[in-house]
Order: structure tokens, then C-alpha cells, then sequence
């Protein structure tokens, strides 16, 4: 067990962080500290997709001559859908901290629970 | 390739090109804009379904004419072109029906934004709906969540950030869930779509390797998708969305977002995995128990509310509870009986928005029950709208609600057993109290009250009337001719 977890170091500590990002994300009251419990959960499956896609020794795929081994290099895929993936965090942590930069002026409160308190009066 | 083949693309690229200029048009073009998109795609669907059930084939549209694996595809048959033609008319119609609201309730600087956020989901759900690769789904997955959200929080209204940010919150887990386990699942398999996946799922199993990590990816991926999609423990954002958000963002939201969702695990489910295996990894009996649980409180919440909006909203919450029990079968019949619920609920849904809309604006913008007394006959369409709706959800026979749940009964029968007995007994239960609750609101807004008059509102919404008849049309055509939809619906997913 312990050995599996050592020669896959980068995936265990992926899950880790992913779990931290998770709870983060569903229990902290602060909504700054949500955003970055999403991107901690977001970025450990980034990270976990690119230590898979990875394989030691071998290079790059870039195209320079087509009688090149394939063996030599590592999928392109991985990497890309990591790349896909940064973009679409990337803008999903954009509008989450709009809404919270919103949220704040209205409510001068970061904290969801507050939030939640005032909203429930106002409409009372 | 036959020209008619593009549509789909033609469907996806159309609303992906009139979004950028809607969102740098003034309010009046890129309303223009958002109506011509969404009337477009319905009638590139319906081209579409035409020719697909006339051929009743299906095929793969390779995109840019790029192979596997590099190549991303899109998988076109029969319930792929209906649930899409429901998504096109669903979205022109609540347009047409909540335009006046629109422009009462969304500031006039943000207005391009929401028809821009409105065009961009059309894209989204219409991709989610062809698209044949696992990350492309992931990918316009996130942009139906934020398009949701915008079409939330782009109303100022109190407490619609809030909800907004709830919403956002608990879809942002769902989809964490999701690429997990979708992440996973591409390691397990080597593959991104569809068919493929299914092939290298089928070595595995045969040889009995890595069956547990399988198991826990596809646990991801359908607890994230049912997140998403407001599953009973993880509805507590729906409410105050739904009823928070102008009409026709409502019927938006529970019509094309969350169907959306559930579409793409049907199609996950289905060709990605394969249905023995789904049954296998005993995720399906995880799904059953939360749908169970989801159809009986749903309902009972939706009795328990005094507001009009809010109580359509809740009864979402059941309905989805349907839609997922269907799923939890693992069954050809039941994924049909699934998409068909999608459908059938769909059309009834996104029309009691805007008809409960209007019978709470003729009695003087209260949502309450005690005020909307005799408003069937202030407004005579909505009136009419919201029975019609609410007998189609009830599950009266000639409504659309009523063929789903007679296939959902009947696949529930054909999987036998306690399931059997538990899914019928949920569905009398459920049944008995959507009457109590739709029912109750059809004698409130037909019962004389004394706070308001009797006589017919004098304002006129010609464009709401004619958005609602249309609605009532399809409702009423779908439960008379739903037989031809169900059979082609079943035919393409079992040949899938």
C-alpha cells in the first residue's frame, strides 16, 4: 500500500488536494476562501491528469520528421486537456469573484452565513 | 456526407456566432438577435428530426474531418435531434413568453448581456446534447453553469445574488465531482469518446481489472451530473433560483439546464459505459434510493408552499426524481422512458412559468395563494396555460406527463422485483399529491375571491397569448402522438 502510494506520489497528493479543495469549497463560510478551495480542487485534477500524462525520458510531440519513433514521445492529449481545463476554471473563478465582489458591496459581508441571515430578513 | 448532415454544427455554430454581437449590440438588436437565433434553431431541429426519422439511421459527424483520437466528434440520431428540437423550441418560447418581464425586470444596461448569456446557453445545451466526447461535454457543461448563473444573478432583485451564489456553489462541486471522475475514467480507458470508451470499459470488465476504480468514476461522474441536475439532498438552491430569476430565466433553468445535465449522463451512461456495467457497479441502486426519496419529499415540499412560483419550482425537485428513477433501471427502456420524462416535463414546466407569471401579475404581483383566488379568470390564457400544465405533470392521459410516466411505470415493471414495487408505490404516492397540490392551485385560481374583480384583465399581452398556445400545442400533441417520439427515441437508444 505504501509502496503504491510512494511511485505515485503526484496522484495521492492530487486526491489530498482535491479533498482539501472539496471541503473547502462546501463548508468554509468565507466566500474568498470558497474561490480558492474551487481552485485547489480544480488545479489537483489538473494535476493529477498531467503526472498521468506524463512519462519520464520521453520528449515532447512536436512534429519535426515523420519517421520519428512514437515511442519517444508522450500522448499530446493530457496535456491539452489540461490546458482546456485551466481556461474554463479560469473563467469560472472570474465570475464567482464578480458575484463575490457584488455580493460584498451589497451586503458588506463575506460571510455566506450572514449573507444568508440578512437575505432571510429582508425578505421576511 | 448528404448536406442536411451539417445541421447539427449549423445548430451549435449558429447562436455561437450571434452571442459576440449580441453582447456589443444595444438592447433592441441583440433582442432581435436572441429571438432570431432561438427561432432558427427550431427550425433547424425540426429539418433535422425530419431527416433523421425518415432515414432512421444515425452517424458520426467528424469535426474538421479529424479522426480518433485527436478529433473531436459530434453523434447524431433520433433522441439526440428530439431532445435537441425541445431545447431549440423550449428556449424560443420562453423568450417569446417572458420578453415583456424581461424588459421590466433586467436594467436596460444589462439587457444585451442577458440576451447574450440566453444565446450562448442555447449553444451550450445544444453541444451538450451531440456532442460524442466526454471533455467537449465537460467543457460546454461549465458554460451552461455559468450562463445559469448570469441568467440569476443579471436580475436585481433581492436576494437573487445570494442565490446565484448558492447556485453557483453547489454546481461548481457537481462539476469538480464530474471532471474527477471523468479524469479517472480517461486513464482507465486511453479514450475521449464515446465509442471508444465503451470498448476499452468492456475489456476491463471482461478481464476483471480495475473494476473498483471504474466503479468509483462512474459513482463520480453520475453524483456530479446529479448534483448538478438537483437531485433530492441537493435541491436547496432550486427554489430560490428558480423563483428569484425573471420567468422566462425560470423556464429556462428547469427546463434546459438541469435536462441538459441529465441528457449527458444518459448518453454517458449508455455509450460510454454500457448499461451491463452501469448495473454491475451497483451505482444505479445509489441513484434509485436518492430518486425515491426525491419523488415523495419533492412533492411533499411542493404541498407544504404557500407561493405560487416556488411550488412549481418545488415539484421540479419530483420530477427530476422521475427522470433519475427511469435512469436508475439501467434499462433500454428506461433510458427512453428517461428522455421522453425530459421532454414531456420540459414543454409542461417552461409554460407554468410564464402562465403563473401572469395570473400573479393580474392580482397585483402577490405570489401567495390567498391572492391569486379567481385569477383563471383575469387571464383567461394563463388560466388555461397553468391547467394544462399542471394536468400534463399530474400525468392526465392526451398530456405528455401521462405517456412518460406510463413508460416509466412500465420499465419499472419490466425490472421486477422490490424496485418494481417501490417505484410504483413512489409513483401512487407522488401522483396523489400532485394532485393535491396542482389541483388545490387550479380551484384557487378558478374560485371566486373577493379581493379582486372578476372580469377579464384589460391588458392584453398579445405575444405572451401566442407563446402560451403554442406551448399548450405541444403539450397536447406530445400526449397524443407521443408514441411515434417514444419509438423513435427507443429505437436510436438501443441501436446507440
Amino acid at each position: 500500500m505504501l509502496n503504491v502510494i510512494y511511485t505515485h506520489i503526484e496522484e495521492a497528493a492530487a486526491i489530498v488536494l482535491f479533498a482539501i479543495g472539496f471541503t473547502t469549497l462546501l463548508l468554509n463560510k468565507n466566500l474568498i476562501k470558497k474561490i480558492i478551495g474551487f481552485s485547489m480542487m480544480d488545479n489537483a485534477i489538473y494535476l493529477f491528469l498531467a503526472s498521468y500524462g506524463y512519462i519520464a525520458g520521453r520528449t515532447a510531440p512536436i512534429y519535426i520528421d515523420a519517421s520519428t519513433d512514437p515511442n519517444l514521445y508522450v500522448n499530446p492529449l493530457p496535456a491539452g486537456l489540461v490546458l482546456t481545463g485551466i481556461v474554463v476554471s479560469v473563467s469560472v473563478t472570474a465570475i464567482m469573484l464578480a458575484l463575490t465582489v457584488r455580493l460584498y458591496k451589497r451586503y458588506r459581508t463575506l460571510d455566506i452565513d450572514e449573507i444568508a441571515e440578512i437575505v432571510r430578513k429582508e425578505g421576511a | 456526407m448528404e448536406l442536411w448532415q451539417n445541421l447539427p454544427v449549423a445548430l451549435i455554430i449558429l447562436p455561437l456566432v450571434c452571442a459576440p454581437i449580441c453582447s456589443v449590440s444595444k438592447p433592441r438588436f441583440s433582442r432581435f438577435l436572441a429571438l432570431f437565433a432561438s427561432v432558427m434553431a427550431s427550425l433547424l431541429s425540426v429539418m433535422l428530426i425530419i431527416r433523421v426519422s425518415a432515414t432512421g439511421t444515425s452517424y458520426v459527424y467528424k469535426m474538421g474531418e479529424y479522426g480518433a483520437p485527436f478529433g473531436n466528434e459530434l453523434f447524431i440520431s433520433g433522441a439526440e435531434a428530439a431532445v435537441s428540437l425541445m431545447f431549440s423550441i423550449v428556449m424560443a418560447l420562453s423568450l417569446f413568453a417572458g420578453l415583456r418581464r424581461i424588459g421590466q425586470e433586467i436594467d436596460d444596461s444589462r439587457k444585451s448581456l442577458f440576451y447574450t448569456v440566453c444565446v450562448l446557453l442555447l449553444t451550450a445545451i445544444q453541444a451538450l446534447a451531440f456532442t460524442n466526447d466526454i471533455f467537449t461535454g465537460f467543457v460546454f457543461l461549465e458554460i451552461t453553469t455559468i450562463a445559469a448563473g448570469a441568467l440569476i444573478f443579471v436580475r436585481n432583485k433581492e436576494g437573487s445574488l445570494f442565490a446565484a451564489m448558492r447556485y453557483m456553489i453547489m454546481n461548481l462541486l457537481g462539476s469538480g465531482l464530474f471532471l474527477l471522475g471523468i479524469c479517472v475514467f480517461y486513464t482507465l480507458t486511453g479514450h475521449l469518446l464515446f465509442p471508444q470508451m465503451k470498448e476499452s470499459v468492456q475489456l476491463l470488465v471482461e478481464g476483471g481489472r480495475y473494476i473498483r476504480p471504474l466503479s468509483v468514476s462512474l459513482l463520480l461522474i453520475t453524483v456530479g451530473l446529479a448534483i448538478k441536475s438537483a437531485l433530492y439532498p441537493f435541491h436547496t438552491w432550486l427554489p430560490n433560483a428558480y423563483s428569484g430569476a425573471t420567468p422566462a430565466a425560470s423556464s429556462m433553468l428547469s427546463s434546459l439546464v438541469s435536462k441538459a445535465y441529465i441528457f449527458l449522463l444518459i448518453k454517458i451512461l449508455v455509450r460510454a459505459v454500457g448499461l451491463d456495467v452501469f448495473t454491475m457497479t451497483g451505482v444505479n441502486d445509489v441513484i434509485f434510493i436518492y430518486a425515491v426519496i426525491a419523488i415523495v419529499l419533492g412533492s411533499v415540499d411542493a404541498v407544504r408552499e404557500h407561493n405560487v412560483r416556488r411550488m412549481v419550482s418545488y415539484s421540479s425537485v419530483a420530477q427530476i426524481g422521475y427522470i433519475f428513477m427511469a435512469v436508475s433501471y439501467g434499462s433500454v427502456s428506461g433510458m427512453a422512458a428517461a428522455t421522453f420524462h425530459i421532454i414531456a416535463h420540459s414543454l409542461a414546466k417552461s409554460m407554468l412559468f410564464p402562465a403563473v407569471d401572469r395570473l400573479t401579475e393580474v392580482s397585483g404581483g402577490n405570489e401567495n395563494f390567498r391572492d391569486i383566488r379567481g385569477s383563471g379568470f383575469r387571464a383567461p390564457m394563463a388560466g388555461l396555460a397553468f391547467v394544462i400544465g399542471a394536468f400534463s405533470i399530474t400525468g392526465i392521459p392526451f398530456m405528455g406527463g401521462f405517456v412518460s410516466k406510463i413508460y416509466v411505470a412500465t420499465s419499472a415493471h419490466d425490472y421486477g422485483g422490490w424496485v418494481m414495487l417501490i417505484s410504483l408505490g413512489a409513483l401512487a404516492v407522488s401522483t396523489v399529491l400532485n394532485v393535491l397540490y396542482f389541483l388545490r392551485t387550479v380551484l384557487t385560481i378558478y374560485r371566486p375571491g373577493e379581493r379582486y374583480q372578476l372580469t377579464k384583465d384589460q391588458s392584453t399581452r398579445p405575444v405572451l397569448t401566442g407563446a402560451l398556445m403554442l406551448f399548450m400545442l405541444l403539450n397536447i400533441a406530445l400526449g397524443i402522438w407521443g408514441m411515434p417520439i417514444m419509438r423513435l427515441i427507443e429505437s436510436s437508444i438501443a441501436a446507440w
